[in-house]
């Protein structure tokens, strides 16, 4: 910035300080002078933009008719393919957006270069005065008095009581909004519970088949359903609690807490695919370090430590679903989940 | 009125309109709106562009609704699209297909609607961003700036509930997260999750309930604010930069006949036409690759529509356990344990509260702390508020963090670094990152005003090389011209103002607190210019030439 130097800021002259008043202001010069445009001085000028602003309103007429074109030509209804489909909308969004764009353009290019640019000024009024606000109160004091708001306090406290109750019923109203005809207690008491229960096979989602524990290798996971899930009257709901990962490891390398011991078979363990932070269904398995991740918000579980939290949002493991192998050696669960699967509540516990 | 002194006009023009404002009374509103000075800059444009994207969003809607089926019955799916003829799913989805593949158009008019929709949002925060920044917010504006800011949250709860419409795998999911969120709410969360789907999720109702928000009570709340914000602007009158001619009473711009209601009459075409060419050319939300809901599959790299990516973001960067420490709190009472879930409600509520909070309250915080009660129409410009455009950059920043962490993954894989460090990366900047960002944007705000400063001093560089009589070299300085000089002159000079007793004497705490925060927003400050200091410059060194010993920097 030029060649002048700078001066320490410890002895700085012009440095404003906290205290310092300042006084004195540059006057206003008020508006610059006008610049003349082009078109303003010389008539050819304002004859092309002129022609500019007809060629952009051109522009937008053949804008519309390819809009058409592109409507009743390149669409066909039914037999449409995919590439012609994306054809179609592209053309569609062309024709209209000339159609628009050559209007607004025009108009904008003949407002800047064809209409007075002169500034002009207003002045600004004051939004309200003290005299009208003097009548105002006034008027608003007259009402109330003539009202007998104030004078008459019992009118007043059962008017506020009334109007107090009045709305709670509308928030009632409401509670039908829940359309399964349950009680406050079977609304709660139903989270606790998937359709897994003891006998059940575990099937592959989606094609039904049971699975035998001896196709399981090391490494594969499985998506799993219970048996039987399409034929339940939601099977939707059922599934968003019900779904299942099935994974077999080395049983060396898994650590089994009290209780869970006979919960896999041969290093064959399930568990809720549902993930314990807000629900996302986990679809990663990462077979070398044994993580199970949660594609919407990275929780991690580490499969060999019965896939409690490592990292990310979720705050408690994954339910695991106790399975055994019936005795045409297919894989079925020993009993329903032992906590209720998926994002914590606040009467889970 | 009598008949004699009648108005009989000659032309027939003359004659309609004599006709309307002899039973309507539209001369007076010509008379008010006719020749109305509107100031012309182009950021005021992006409250226009939220503005015309909401009518694209009800012209292109109401076509939608002519052929969509909000049900959540189970259906088979024979649709034109070949890949998913065969495939169960729900009424709203297979209409939704329809739309894309057997309506002509149809495709068009959805990514219309998509499109608009994401713009309305952006051009909706860019606007307020703009009030911010340039202080238009102050008195008397103040309501209007809650307005406007209740505005961004219907203009993203109608967002939201369009999104999950088409009851597609990716919409699902999304629904499936609010679920989760919901349950995680005290007391009533669980309930409240129940009556929302109407039974467990995801039921056969939800689609239906957001439908019916999503075209009648959102929309309709949102035109009324619009009423509302427009009269406002009209009874306040908008707001203008600083300049030469512009003064805190007047209105310097372009009269609403002919040439404002060209202009932002033709910037609504230019808005349509940008908006048709993304449409035409961009796909969005091609829900025939996510394929109907069911909740098991999920595709990786899931991302909400981009104005909710800040909350989910903070979901995805709060930890949910910490060593042994879990912050889904167990809390034993009388009747059983209840959970408090920690881990959803801090990074779902508080972030996005507090950010809103600031935001609604930062008028009344403003005037708080530098007792500045005027109105105010002249605008600043963002370097001469250094506290305020520091202050909003805080919150830029804060939220891009969380914006930015709701693409972790994709991060992450696209620049091959590990997902983990990336979460810890942004853990800090969410913390650091504002408090970064305030310290430098007040330095460059500082900096810019020295700049001005030594602008008006010195004069601009006129390019010329003087060579002296000794053989040196300088470059020639030209002294600007009035009208700039009075530009970079003429600002608010906000001080800092310690704690004043009150009539009896006593300093009250909240006065004290006022001084604190006073003094941090300004102990550092540039003054303007005054002539007085400009005439010592050219008394020291000569009009052009200018060596300074003088300095014109400010420090603590």
């Amino acid at each position: 910035m030029g060649d002048h130097s700078h001066g320490s800021p410890e002895n700085s002259g012009t440095v404003a300080k906290a205290d310092d008043v300042a006084q004195d202001r540059f006057p206003d010069p008020g508006l610059p002078p006008h610049r003349p445009r082009l078109a303003d001085r010389d008539p050819r000028a304002a004859k092309r933009h002129e022609r500019q602003v007809a060629l952009l309103f051109t522009i937008s007429i053949i804008g519309t008719l390819f809009f058409f074109v592109a409507y009743f030509v390149l669409g066909h209804l039914g037999e449409m393919t995919f590439a012609e489909l994306r054809v179609q909308n592209a053309a569609l969004g062309l024709g209209t957006g000339f159609a628009m764009l050559g209007i607004g353009v025009g108009v904008v290019h003949w407002a800047k270069t064809l209409m007075p640019d002169h500034e002009l000024m207003e002045m600004r009024h004051e939004i309200s005065s003290e005299a009208d606000r003097q009548d105002a109160v006034e008027i608003v004091d007259t009402i109330v008095e003539e009202s007998g708001i104030k004078r008459r306090p019992l009118i007043r406290n059962t008017l506020i009581g009334a109007i107090a109750l009045a709305p709670i019923p509308a928030v009632f109203m409401f509670r039908d909004l829940d359309r399964t005809g349950k009680n406050a207690h079977q609304m709660i008491d139903q989270m606790r519970h998937t359709m897994w229960d003891k006998g059940i096979r575990l099937t592959r989602d989606p094609s039904g088949t049971p699975i035998k524990a001896s196709d399981v290798q090391i490494g594969s996971a499985f998506h799993v359903v219970p048996e039987g899930i399409e034929e339940t009257e939601n099977p939707l709901n059922e599934k968003a609690k019900a779904v299942v990962l099935l994974m077999r490891m080395d049983p060396a390398e898994m650590q089994i807490s009290e209780g869970r011991e006979d919960w896999n078979v041969d290093g064959i363990v399930a568990y809720s695919k549902i993930c314990t932070h807000v629900g996302c269904p986990i679809a990663l398995y990462e077979q070398h370090t044994h993580h199970l991740l949660c594609p919407c918000h990275q929780s991690t579980f580490d499969l060999t430590q019965e896939c409690k939290v490592v990292f990310g949002p979720a705050g408690h493991a994954l339910p695991q679903l106790p399975i055994t192998v019936d005795a045409d050696g297919y894989l079925v669960a020993q009993s329903d989940f032992h906590e209720p699967v998926g994002p914590a509540y606040w009467e889970r516990g | 009125m009598s008949a004699s002194n009648e108005y009989t006009p000659s032309t027939a023009t003359g004659r309609i309109a004599n006709f309307v404002d002899s039973r309507v009374g539209a001369s007076g509103i010509i008379k008010e709106f006719g020749r109305k000075i509107f100031p012309d800059h182009w950021s005021f444009m992006f409250g226009e562009v939220a503005m015309y994207t909401f009518v694209l969003l009800l012209l292109s809607g109401t076509f939608l609704t002519f052929f969509f089926d909000p049900s959540m019955a189970h259906v088979v799916y024979d649709g034109s699209y070949v890949p998913m003829k065969g495939l169960g799913m729900s009424t709203a989805m297979a209409s939704t297909m329809d739309i894309s593949f057997d309506v002509r158009g149809g495709l068009f008019m959805r990514q219309v609607h998509h499109w608009s929709a994401l713009l309305f949002v952006a051009s909706l925060s860019v606007h307020m961003l703009r009030v911010f920044f340039t202080g238009a917010f102050r008195r008397p504006r103040e309501l209007n700036w809650v307005v406007g800011g209740v505005l961004l949250i219907m203009g993203m709860a109608a967002g939201f509930t369009g999104y999950s419409l088409p009851d597609d795998l990716l919409s699902g999911n999304g629904l499936r997260i609010i679920d989760g969120v919901m349950k995680a709410l005290p007391i009533v969360g669980t309930y409240l999750s129940m009556f929302f789907f109407g039974g467990e999720f995801p039921g056969e109702h939800v689609i239906q309930r957001l439908y019916s928000l999503h075209i009648m009570i959102v929309p309709a709340v949102i035109i009324l604010l619009i009423v509302i914000h427009l009269f406002m602007v009209v009874t306040h009158k908008h707001t203008q930069y600083p300049g030469p001619g512009r003064t805190n009473d007047n209105v310097v711009g372009f009269p609403v006949g002919p040439v404002y209601a060209a202009k932002a009459g033709g910037f609504f075409f230019i808005v349509f036409g940008i908006v048709a060419l993304i449409a035409g050319l961009f796909q969005i939300n091609p829900i025939w690759n996510y394929g109907p809901y069911d909740p098991s599959p999920v595709s990786a790299g899931t991302q909400p529509d981009w104005y909710i990516g800040f909350v989910d973001g903070a979901l995805r960067l709060m930890p949910g356990v910490l060593g042994n420490f879990s912050f889904e709190w167990n809390i034993p009472f009388p009747w059983g344990t209840n959970t408090l879930v920690l881990s959803v409600l801090l990074p779902a509520l508080v972030p996005a509260g507090a950010i809103f909070a600031v935001m609604f309250a930062w008028p009344w915080i403003e005037r708080w702390v530098t007792k500045d009660n005027r109105e105010h129409h002249l605008l600043d410009r963002p370097r001469n508020a250094p506290f305020r455009t520091a202050m909003g950059m805080a919150g830029v920043t804060l939220y891009s963090v969380m914006w930015a962490a709701a693409s972790s993954d994709l991060i992450a894989t696209h620049f091959h670094v590990a997902l983990n460090d990336v979460t810890y990366w942004l853990r800090a900047l969410f913390f650091l990152g504002p408090i970064f960002a305030f310290w430098l944007t007040r330095r460059i705000c500082l900096s810019l005003q020295r700049k001005d400063r030594e602008i008006v001093l010195h004069g601009r560089e006129a390019g010329i090389i003087q060579m002296s009589p000794e053989g040196a070299f300088t470059e020639k300085h030209e002294e600007i011209d009035v009208y700039k000089r009075y530009l970079l002159t003429n600002f608010v000079d906000r001080q800092y103002i310690p704690a004043e007793p009150d009539a009896a004497g006593h300093i009250s705490g909240s006065e004290k607190r006022r001084a604190m925060i006073s003094k941090f927003f300004f102990e550092d400050r540039v003054a303007p210019v005054t002539p007085s200091e400009l005439e010592a410059a050219h008394a020291a060194h000569g009009h052009h030439e200018v060596e300074g010993d003088k300095a014109d920097s400010i420090e603590k």
